[in-house]
């Protein structure tokens, strides 16, 4: 009988099954609580925790926190947990869309022009002086987000024209020269302008500072399309895994998901970027790390790896807040420097070391 | 009932970088059949079936069953023709199991995620290529012939009533090239299938085919019963080949000679 259920698990098809979609949920809510006890701010954690309770329903206890905690721990700490879900859940999803539509496990969200579009955004608008505003009326984000938009825009009308193969060779390159175009002129402006040199440097290395929710609010809307349209290519993406003729003599139309999947994950990276800077390594190590557990497909892959991005940023961004206190340390580096050595151990851990 | 109507490919043409590689191709094909296409490299064999399977862009009409497949929609054609690419992608890290529910993609919804149903038609296709317990293993770590079974076995639950084969046992040594043709002959005569398939051998080619055309420069130069097309003198001046034919029945072998191979080349140096 224990083989018979052995055999049926082994012939059973890659499904997210509701004992994954579980695991996930923990592990995601884990770090958020873990997130809400710690901070620079030193406040009981056993306190924090009872105060988490009180606020389910039916539950009424006196936390014994004081107003001023309480506000600490809903308006400075959640908002910020929620910014890293959502940013560390579409760096990731963004990643294994792009790794699957370019059949490459190297593709990054960055990859088409959105880290140097952002890159040359942010750059003008620090230069301009125009970052004085608040939250949703910050210029900063807005011009990042511009910038990536429109080298993703170069990128594509330039690489698509010249790729009518079936190939995305020509699309990559054409990425890696708006890329470096962008980047000149980055570089251009920095140095006619060295007095902004330490705030551009800032921003490049990412981080997750929040002013109450104005920064959730507005990556909200372009986060849920974003993952609403990937979420539903993921089938898609692995049929393309054998390629566009394959993937046509088995009735998809290879082109139509390509565009789509890259439309929406350049939209979910340029999102990322707007309110978080560029934050490295997320979009490429958390589908690799999913995929070394639960195999290459990306009907798993593309979900798990938005619950496994969110917990690895909100977790990675409590190291950058604490470990320092008072000083923040920059969440890219913390996500590299944590990162990379746990990827190399998982990836030791495969002996066949395929990706 | 439809099913029993003959495959009708008239007047077929493909271009590739601005060279017509298939020319007005007219071929008749009686259902069940397996036609055996041969022809020098670059003839035009791969890009013929290519365009049935709607891979490459083609003119023409190829009537099956009561549509033309060049004017049906790629999900619905995906119903109907599946192929077995000359040299298919294998994805790594991907199971076998996985990799043959592929073939289920033009019946699944929205989600492309299988059913109960997928899955037991995939392992009783599974069960007849004698892949059982193999659905657990990565399609890379195969061996050749378990590999190519593997992908038939895929086009196989595409459940189709037209299965294209472009050169399906190129890469496999003799006995592993038999036992995958003979899989497929099987479920050829099991299913009511018709077979086009591509050959590089020309033994082969004859010993399944119930059927064969020559494929020269695109063209259909000759069509007939094998062991019509197979004469020596036409190998010699259509592959500049000097062999012995040997007929069996219809089945023909053929034995390459050594000797006077270049006198016989030059005598006959147009290629087409």
């Amino acid at each position: 009988m224990d083989n018979n259920k052995k055999k049926q698990q082994q012939e059973a098809p890659a499904e997210l099954t509701s004992g994954l979609v579980a695991g996930a949920f923990v592990i995601l809510f884990a770090s958020i609580l873990v997130s809400l006890l710690f901070g620079p701010v030193s406040i009981r954690p056993d306190r924090i925790f009872l105060e988490v309770l009180s606020r389910f329903p039916g539950i009424s206890i006196d936390s014994g926190l004081s107003t001023i905690q309480e506000a600490i721990v809903w308006d400075v700490r959640l908002p910020r947990i929620v910014l890293g879900l959502i940013v560390g859940g579409l760096l990731a999803v963004a990643g294994a869309s792009y790794q699957g539509v370019f059949r490459n496990p190297l593709a990054d969200p960055y990859l088409l022009g959105v880290a140097a579009g952002a890159g040359l955004g942010a750059t003008i608008a620090i230069v301009s002086g125009a970052t004085n505003g608040e939250g949703i009326f910050d210029a900063l984000p807005i011009a990042a987000f511009l910038g990536s938009a429109i080298a993703v825009a170069i990128t594509l009308a330039v690489g698509g024209a010249v790729g009518r193969s079936t190939s995305t060779a020509s699309l990559l390159l054409a990425g890696v020269a708006v890329a470096s175009l962008f980047t000149a002129i980055q570089t251009y402006i920095q140095q006619r302008e060295s007095a902004t040199l330490r705030q551009v440097y800032s921003w490049i290395l990412g981080r997750l500072s929040t002013s109450g929710w104005d920064e959730v609010i507005m990556i909200l809307p372009y986060a849920a399309i974003s993952l609403i349209v990937m979420f539903s290519m993921k089938g898609a993406l692995d049929v393309l895994a054998v390629g566009e003729e394959e993937a046509l003599s088995l009735g998809i139309r290879p082109r139509r998901v390509r565009w789509i999947v890259i439309g929406a994950a350049s939209l979910a990276a340029a999102s990322a970027v707007a309110v978080s800077g560029l934050i490295a390594f997320v979009g490429i190590i958390v589908p690799h790390a999913v995929r070394l557990v639960v195999g290459a497909s990306n009907r798993l892959v593309v979900p798990l790896s938005f619950f496994i991005g969110a917990s690895f940023l909100i977790l990675t961004d409590l190291l950058a807040r604490t470990l320092q206190s008072p000083a923040e340390l920059p969440i890219g580096v913390v996500t590299a420097f944590f990162g990379a050595p746990f990827f190399l151990f998982v990836l030791r851990r495969r002996s066949d070391g395929i990706i | 009932m439809a099913l029993y109507e003959p495959l009708n490919i008239q007047g077929l043409e493909v271009e590739l970088g601005g060279k017509k590689v298939v020319n007005n191709v007219s071929l008749n094909v009686e259902s069940g059949d397996w036609l055996s296409l041969i022809g020098p490299n670059g003839s035009g064999k791969s890009s013929l079936l290519r365009a049935i399977a709607g891979i490459i862009p083609a003119l023409g009409t190829v009537n099956f069953q009561g549509s033309d497949l060049m004017q049906t929609d790629p999900r619905v054609r995906a119903q109907i023709v599946s192929i077995v690419p000359q040299i298919p992608v294998v994805p790594p890290r991907v199971r076998v199991i996985d990799y043959i529910l592929l073939g289920r993609t033009p019946y699944l919804g929205r989600g492309f995620q299988p059913t109960q149903e997928d899955v037991s038609l995939s392992l009783s296709v599974m069960e007849d290529l004698n892949l059982h317990d193999m659905a657990d293993r990565f399609v890379t770590e195969m061996s050749g012939g378990e590999r190519q079974r593997v992908i038939i076995a895929r086009s196989l639950v595409q459940q189709p009533n037209l299965l294209l084969l472009d050169e399906p046992t190129t890469a496999l040594d003799m006995g592993h090239q038999q036992e995958v043709l003979e899989l497929v002959d099987q479920q050829r005569k099991r299913l009511g299938l018709t077979v086009l398939s591509a050959f590089h051998d020309l033994t082969l080619a004859s010993q399944y085919g119930t059927s064969m055309a020559l494929l020269v420069n695109g063209e259909v130069t000759q069509s007939g019963l094998p062991h019509e097309i197979l004469t020596e003198s036409t190998l010699e001046d259509i592959y500049g080949a000097n062999v012995s034919v040997h007929n069996d029945g219809n089945r023909v072998s053929i034995v390459p000679k050594r000797g006077n191979r270049l006198k016989g080349n030059s005598n006959s140096n147009d290629m087409g």
